[in-house]
């Protein structure tokens, strides 16, 4: 499904960082989804199938991925429902290595044959594509974990809830956007779970239970008088949890300014709606921001974004050397900054992580799609560039003996490669609240909620809109504003961070569809913060008469 | 082998009909045979080859519909997959918008098929490959492209008597060619359905070109210019517009289309007068196929004739319900041009831009239609009738209905992406901030 049909099918509007094909898989009936797939034993015995056939054909290396991905998705708009869609996909993915040179198949039929078949035809595309080869694959050495596992920690299985009680939920939020003012609202609710298998040559055998989810919407008011038209999209993110997601606990919620309602591991999607329509309603006859310089307050759920363009991408080794040219382009966070070891990247208070172990993110797992136990490391600390995003064939070229378990694959029928682990700012060391920064702020805006987005190839020069905007005057919250967008540089705009809430006001972002690679893939990431201040950024009024 | 001809599809989907016993079930089949080959960093990173069969069977009973899928067609699979969707029919909750399947339908044959785009072998994608990275090697250029080439049909049945049934080839080239010492990129892209009229070496070549000229570009201050936009630069804003003529949006008053006190703007003239924007599945250089996915015959159709709006799409349950025939969506346009060719739109220019792409561009306000995004690889400075320097890359803030309101000239059409787009030159386009970005 291309992006446009989902976006139109949908109505969700500018959901994504990327919308892949996302309907992956077959139709199911939701009964199917809690069959419990292939016994283990039998997953090692195939895998093994492949491992053995590599090595007997000269690889010097092989993997095989036996991933069985599940979906569902509730789509409605106001009082309908436009569609429940339940799929499955089940297949094997082989990596060999031979004449150092990579070569990858997949068959979705997993047995000895049809595993045999796709071994002999990626060790056939290994031989071919290493006439061209001119650097050997050089692997980082991992430790064989023997037999190990690992579940994504959830309290309910989105398998389990009926999904008559799912709909009910979405239609309440529906209709509780409607009764306080929305003329339209479309909502939906994503639920993956990946049951991936992986076994190398390096003697390790990985059963992992992944499982994330995403309730959204977005809610339109209308005025005909002017036909102006305004939406709010919903506070939630998308995260590494199960069902319990959805439980909207008083205990997960922080108050934001004017009565916006910000959540933490649990989401209130009623609560959320209600206050989204007012707010839609609001924006119709908000003051249009004035163009100037503005210190800007940035909520959790839209610094994510400004993390993920700003930070992330520019920090992929892979984009720093060249692989992505053609596609997403190269990074300004050239080798030769990072081996100074002095490239401020950010102000002193700027500690920016990448981490595939945090709890609820969408990022976390146990070990990467080659078999590396996940773990935390360090991209910018008080402020300097000190490492990047790498992978087992990928570290030798900045150096390093150990990969960062950073490799992903979207299925089992698509190669895995260098992705974005979560990337997230640290909170501040001082006690410090959002009041607490708002009543510091002159003259600035609050920004709350992912908007607008957009990034050169190298990742200077970005363009950021939000969800819903405040105007801050003299250290108070004077009313809602509208038509704003920022404008940065992101070392300029790193460099200008002032001051970071403390970890209780600590949040999540996330996407589902971060995109890259020909042909593409797509991967979920999380990035977590606290509420930032960054002084004197350039703000634009995108208002225009057509 | 997953490219089946006329009688062999036409046999799957009325043997799998034939195991319905819903109210109405209708079945799409397709397949397809795609190669591709990718490079960086002047050597071949990847390539790969995909075969992909599918058939979807939409069952229904009253406004209950479910969706199930196979790859496998022997008569065991195919009596599964249609129980299936009837099982999940049935559990569906009730969707009042659901639309009963078309009867028998009379389509155009498409052109969309060329045998020598399905005969593209392993070998001609990495000759494909080699004709970038040779030629960049001896500029002192490194090469990153992508080259996909792909074969197929789609077909569709239904128990109201539908049938239709098209084959097509698809080849698609892009290349980025950055000069070593960092300071130059240039780009190109081609895309046909017949691979007999690309020409790796040509692209490249443009592409080695840009980067070679576009290396150590001078700042200038952003703000409003003339520009001649490549027909690259202008087609994701055409693009983004094409796909806004929604008539269920606009009807709403979400959209664009929507007018001030209700109704949309049908009729009225919205740009100028000059730009002529239509579909036309059996146009040679840009075919499509001849039909949708609901079975709905796709015909020639203007949707801005003169600057004014013509037509609006209009989806079976949302004509209904409006008492209008159904306007299905277009798989591509095609925008008219003029006699003028790039040089021709350099030569009369007396200050401006010319912009080999647009990149990132992402909605900022749906009202007004306006989208960012950055101009990449190759930005010139021209000054009287000639390219002077190339400058640093630009962020634009712009609607494409100013940038159509705001046309000096139209040259000649190129296609892009399935499309037919002009050479157009617009003046007062908005450039907001630099990059450094190269």
């Amino acid at each position: 499904m291309k992006r446009r049909d989902f976006i139109q099918y949908t109505g969700l509007g500018a959901g994504a960082l990327m919308m892949p094909s996302l309907l992956l898989g077959n139709d199911i009936p939701a009964e199917a989804l809690l069959n419990p797939g292939m016994d283990i034993a039998i997953k090692k015995r195939m895998a093994d199938v492949a491992l053995n056939t590599a090595k007997s054909l000269g690889a010097t290396y092989a993997d095989a991925r036996i991933g069985r991905y599940l979906n569902q998705y509730v789509f409605t708009r106001e009082d309908k429902v436009q569609n429940v869609v339940n799929t499955e996909s089940f297949g094997i993915g082989i990596r060999v290595i031979v004449n150092g040179t990579w070569g990858f198949a997949s068959t979705n039929s997993v047995t000895e044959d049809g595993i045999k078949k796709a071994t002999d035809q990626a060790v056939a595309i290994a031989k071919a594509n290493s006439k061209f080869q001119k650097e050997e694959v050089k692997l980082a050495p991992v430790k064989s974990h023997g037999e190990v596992s690992w579940k994504t920690p959830i309290k309910k299985d989105f398998k389990d809830v009926p999904v008559s009680e799912k709909v009910d939920l979405l239609l309440s939020a529906n209709a509780a956007a409607l009764e306080n003012g929305a003329n339209y609202v479309n909502s939906g609710l994503f639920m993956v779970n990946e049951q991936k298998y992986f076994a190398s040559t390096d003697g390790s055998y990985i059963d992992q239970d992944v499982h994330r989810i995403w309730p959204t919407f977005t809610v339109t008011a209308i005025d005909k008088g002017t036909g102006k038209f305004k939406s709010r999209q919903a506070m939630s993110a998308p995260m590494g949890m199960g069902y319990e997601y959805m439980d909207g606990l008083a205990s997960e919620k922080l108050k934001g300014p004017e009565g916006l309602n910000l959540y933490r591991g649990s989401y209130d999607i009623i609560e959320d709606a209600t206050i989204a329509a007012k707010q839609a309603k609001q924006r119709l006859t908000a003051k249009s921001v004035e163009a100037g310089k503005y210190d800007l307050v940035l909520e959790p759920n839209h610094l994510g974004l400004t993390i993920h363009e700003s930070v992330g991408h520019p920090l992929e080794l892979d984009r720093v050397l060249g692989y992505e040219a053609n596609y997403a382009g190269t990074s300004f966070a050239t080798l030769d900054k990072w081996k100074t070891k002095n490239f401020k990247y950010g102000s002193d208070i700027v500690n920016l992580v990448a981490d595939k172990t945090q709890v609820g993110s969408l990022g976390a797992v146990g070990y990467d799609d080659e078999g590396v136990k996940t773990k935390k490391w360090d991209l910018v600390r008080n402020g300097v560039l000190t490492n990047y995003q790498a992978i087992r064939d990928q570290v030798h070229m900045i150096d390093q003996k150990e990969s960062h378990g950073c490799c992903y694959s979207q299925s089992w029928n698509d190669v895995q490669f260098q992705r974005m682990p979560n990337v997230s700012l640290e909170p501040g060391k001082e006690k410090y609240s959002i009041d607490d920064m708002i009543k510091d702020v002159e003259k600035g805006i609050y920004i709350a909620g992912r908007g607008s987005y957009s990034i050169d190839q190298q990742r200077y020069n970005f363009q950021f809109g939000g969800t819903v905007f405040f105007e801050i005057k003299n250290g108070k919250i004077v009313g809602m504003l509208d038509d704003v967008a920022y404008q940065s540089n992101t070392q300029e705009f790193w460099n200008s961070c002032a001051k970071i809430c403390d970890k209780d006001d600590y949040r999540m972002f996330g996407s589902f569809f971060d995109g890259k690679g020909q042909p593409s893939q797509v991967s979920a990431v999380s990035h977590g913060s606290s509420t930032t201040r960054f002084n004197g950024v350039n703000v634009i009024n995108t208002g225009r008469k057509i | 082998m997953a490219i089946y001809s006329k009688e062999e599809a036409k046999q799957i989907m009325e043997k799998a009909l034939s195991f319905s016993t819903a109210d109405a079930c209708e079945v799409n089949l397709s397949g397809s045979e795609s190669g591709n080959i990718r490079y960086a960093r002047n050597t071949v990173s990847t390539a790969g080859h995909r075969s992909n069969q599918t058939l979807v069977v939409q069952s229904n009973f009253g406004k209950k519909s479910g969706t199930a899928t196979i790859d496998e067609f022997d008569d065991e699979s195919l009596k599964k997959v249609v129980k299936r969707a009837e099982e999940l029919a049935k559990l569906s909750p009730e969707n009042p918008e659901f639309m009963a399947p078309l009867g028998p339908q009379t389509y155009d044959k498409s052109i969309t098929y060329k045998e020598a785009t399905a005969k593209v072998s392993p070998e001609y994608r990495a000759e494909v490959a080699n004709s970038s990275i040779e030629p960049a090697a001896a500029k002192d250029v490194t090469a990153a492209g992508f080259f996909n080439d792909s074969a197929g049909f789609s077909a569709m049945m239904n128990s109201s008597g539908l049938f239709a049934y098209n084959q097509f080839t698809d080849a698609s080239f892009t290349v980025t060619m950055r000069s070593n010492d960092g300071t130059g990129s240039g780009w190109v892209t081609r895309d046909y359905n017949d691979i007999s009229k690309f020409d790796a070496v040509e692209a490249s070549n443009v592409a080695i070109n840009k980067a070679v000229m576009s290396k150590e570009a001078k700042a200038i201050e952003p703000g409003k210019y003339t520009v001649i936009l490549e027909p690259a630069a202008s087609v994701g804003l055409l693009g983004n517009m094409a796909f806004a003529f929604n008539a269920r949006t606009a009807d709403e008053g979400r959209s664009f289309m929507s007018k001030e006190g209700g109704g949309t703007k049908m009729g009225e003239k919205i740009v100028d007068e000059r730009v002529n924007i239509w579909s036309d599945p059996l146009n040679p250089e840009v075919p499509t196929g001849t039909w949708n996915g609901s079975g709905q015959p796709l015909k020639k159709t203007s949707w801005i004739e003169n600057g004014a709006v013509k037509n609006l799409a209009y989806s079976r349950y949302w004509a209904e319900k409006k008492g209008v025939d159904p306007v299905p969506f277009p798989n591509g346009f095609i925008m008219q041009g003029g006699d003028a060719s790039l040089e021709d739109l350099i030569k009369g220019t007396k200050k401006g831009i010319l912009v080999t792409r647009l990149w990132y561009i992402r909605t900022v306000d749906p009202q007004t239609l306006l989208y960012t995004g950055l101009t990449r690889d190759g930005t010139f400075y021209i000054e009287n009738g000639k390219i002077k320097y190339p400058v640093k890359n630009f962020r634009f803030n712009e609607s494409p209905i100013i940038m159509l309101n705001n046309l000096e000239t139209l040259g000649k059409q190129v296609r892009i992406d399935g499309n037919l787009v002009p050479y157009m030159k617009i003046r007062d386009f908005t450039f907001t901030s630099l990059s450094d970005a190269v």
